[in-house]
């Protein structure tokens, strides 16, 4: 895994940016850890700062320090993401390799499933859940709620390769070898569906990222709780544009587009790293 | 039964399917909710000033009656049937006594029109754009577009709209930035009126074509990069057909199959970036609509908008569905 990682940044530039975004960012967010003043605080310093040596990012009207704000608003997006990339990606695996492996019945009825699933538009029956919750809606549940409607694409992807492992040579080798079809599916398969499980996550984590910061930019989750789109509401809240607060504004938004720039190269460099063919024609073969 | 009405029936089927659990995935969301929404827009009524406690008695009978929300619960879900299917979600509670159905109706067309010119500009330049990379693989120019237009396609639709919105509103003003067309005029096929529909149409299309491009491009690239391989191009090239018609004939219309299936299961997403697009721009579609009844507190509204934009989405897949036949002989013929 670590010398796969190793020339993964040696060989390929695009995994390197990529990887060095993610990981700078992910530092960055780390940081409000030693932060020297709770985030949920407001009117603690000077309010409407320009970027200075001393508020490196400026001040918001609510009188927080930007950059100690995006600290831990990454962090919690991050949070976020990572929470809906874990169930969703349960589901995915799960749905995805039984109905890969089982077939017949089994592969109809799940796949039916998860195409109605495809087809229901996510944004609008999110934000029925939240205007059904109201106060009640936390980001746990908002998670939750985003996981359910966010597995069935890569579950599709999931069955096609365990359908194609389940003609090989060695799953009829374990089958005759006496092991179950649990003990099949993860001790033979799951080791074949990791690459595509972790690509999955990649995009995924980005959605997610991006279904948190469309959400919270409505001020549709909880707002004293800091987040990118958090922070763009409030900044939208106190018209920081017309204002001409823009580092209220434009820092979120350069920290947030560099978070999906990082994921979005590892994803496709991860992609193109699984895909030998890809890998080939980039050679010039 | 032949190859194409077995696909028919397999497609009405997923089409009904699709229907039936996303309205009953509705009803069960909002019989989630912790508050009655009686009572919530009881309150909402009541808190301009003291009313008659027997006036709010009847208003709470009328609006459990409004709502739907009266008998056991399965007779609450077979009326929430009846009223969809004749389309009657009951007024609008923050635009009383507009029905909620004429509110979604006008807002409606805005919302298909964006929808529409975004998704086929989106489609046809990520497609075309993306073909062209797989096929000539050396060319710096694409090379530049490709990762211009796959930088852009994660970031979220609010992000691409509020940053043309700061460049072209703020910053170096041209276009308009909110609403669906000039107010002062009246819509009619005049010269006027067309020109301002399109001018508030540049940005929300701007907005939803920048960021649907890219996964167009990136699925068409590793299409045509892998038919490029294939045995049948590998044989034209030898045969000294020309690279402009292997391209169009060979490569392009045999990756363009699977991602026309693509557009069919893409139409959920897109619709939720349009919801946000009209909400950054003030367009008048179903999507600010829908936002503004959340805003409100008005539960019918927000029902309404939810409900018909999972038909809507569904009636758009079965769309692109009966056309696939066309391009596809496969399934044409059976």
């Amino acid at each position: 895994m670590l010398k796969v990682l190793r020339d993964l940044l040696v060989y390929n530039r695009e995994f390197a940016i990529g990887f060095v975004l993610t990981v700078g960012i992910f530092l960055f967010a780390l940081a409000h850890f030693w932060a020297p003043m709770p985030d949920s605080a407001i009117y603690l310093l000077p309010p409407d700062m320009p970027p200075s040596a001393q508020y490196w990012f400026g001040t918001t009207s609510r009188g927080q320090d930007v950059l100690w704000q995006m600290s831990s608003a990454i962090w919690n997006t991050m949070l976020f993401g990572l929470t809906v990339t874990v169930i969703s990606r349960l589901l995915a695996v799960i749905v995805g390799m039984v109905s890969g492996y089982l077939g017949g019945r089994w592969d109809q009825f799940l796949m039916t499933i998860n195409d109605t699933m495809i087809a229901l538009p996510n944004i609008p029956i999110l934000l029925l859940v939240y205007f059904v919750m109201r106060d009640s809606m936390s980001w746990p549940v908002l998670a939750a709620t985003a996981a359910l409607l966010g597995w069935n694409y890569d579950a599709r992807l999931i069955r096609s390769v365990t359908l194609s492992l389940r003609n090989r040579e060695f799953t009829r080798h374990a089958v005759f070898a006496g092991m179950s079809v649990p003990q099949i599916l993860v001790r033979q398969h799951l080791p074949y569906v990791m690459p595509v499980i972790f690509f999955t996550a990649m995009n995924n984590l980005i959605w997610a990222i991006g279904i948190e910061v469309t959400l919270s930019v409505l001020g549709f989750s909880d707002v004293n709780r800091p987040t990118i789109g958090g922070m763009i509401y409030w900044a939208n809240q106190h018209q920081a544009i017309i204002a001409g607060i823009w580092w209220w504004i434009a820092f979120p938004i350069i920290a947030v587009v560099l978070l999906f720039l990082g994921l979005f190269l590892l994803a496709i460099s991860v992609n193109e790293y699984i895909d030998p063919r890809s890998r080939l024609s980039r050679m010039g073969a | 039964m032949d190859g194409f009405s077995k696909y028919l029936a397999q497609r009405l089927f997923q089409f009904f399917l699709v229907l039936f659990l996303g309205i009953s995935l509705t009803f069960l969301i909002t019989k989630l909710s912790p508050v009655d929404p009686v009572e919530q827009s009881v309150s909402l009524m009541t808190s301009f000033g003291a009313t008659d406690p027997r006036a709010v008695e009847l208003m709470r009978e009328a609006l459990a009656e409004l709502y739907g929300l009266q008998g056991s619960l399965f007779e609450q879900y077979i009326n929430f049937w009846s009223r969809i299917i004749v389309g009657d979600f009951g007024p609008s509670l923050s635009s009383f006594p507009t029905p909620v159905m004429s509110l979604i109706m006008a807002a409606l067309p805005w919302t298909v029109g964006l929808l529409l010119q975004a998704l086929i500009i989106s489609w046809c330049l990520g497609n075309l754009l993306g073909a062209l990379a797989g096929y000539y693989r050396s060319n710096m120019l694409l090379k530049l577009s490709g990762a211009l237009v796959m930088a852009l396609h994660p970031v979220p639709a609010y992000i691409i709209g509020l940053v043309l919105l700061l460049l072209f509103g703020f910053i170096w003003p041209i276009l308009p930035i909110s609403g669906g067309a000039q107010m002062n005029l009246p819509p009619s096929f005049s010269f006027d009126y067309i020109r301002s529909l399109i001018l508030h149409g540049t940005l929300p299309a701007l907005t939803l074509v920048l960021g649907g491009i890219g996964s167009w491009f990136i699925s068409m690239r590793s299409l045509a990069s892998n038919i490029v391989t294939d045995d049948h191009v590998v044989y034209a090239e030898l045969a000294g057909v020309s690279s402009g018609k292997i391209f169009s004939q060979y490569v392009a219309r045999n990756a363009l199959l699977p991602q026309l299936t693509g557009l069919a299961l893409s139409l959920g997403g897109v619709f939720g970036g349009a919801v946000i697009t009209e909400f950054v721009y003030n367009y008048p579609g179903v999507g600010r609509l829908l936002i503004q009844g959340i805003y409100r507190g008005d539960y019918s509204l927000v029902l309404g908008v939810t409900t018909i934009s999972i038909v809507a989405v569904a009636v758009a897949v079965l769309i692109i569905d009966l056309l696939y036949p066309l391009i596809d002989p496969r399934v044409r013929l059976g």
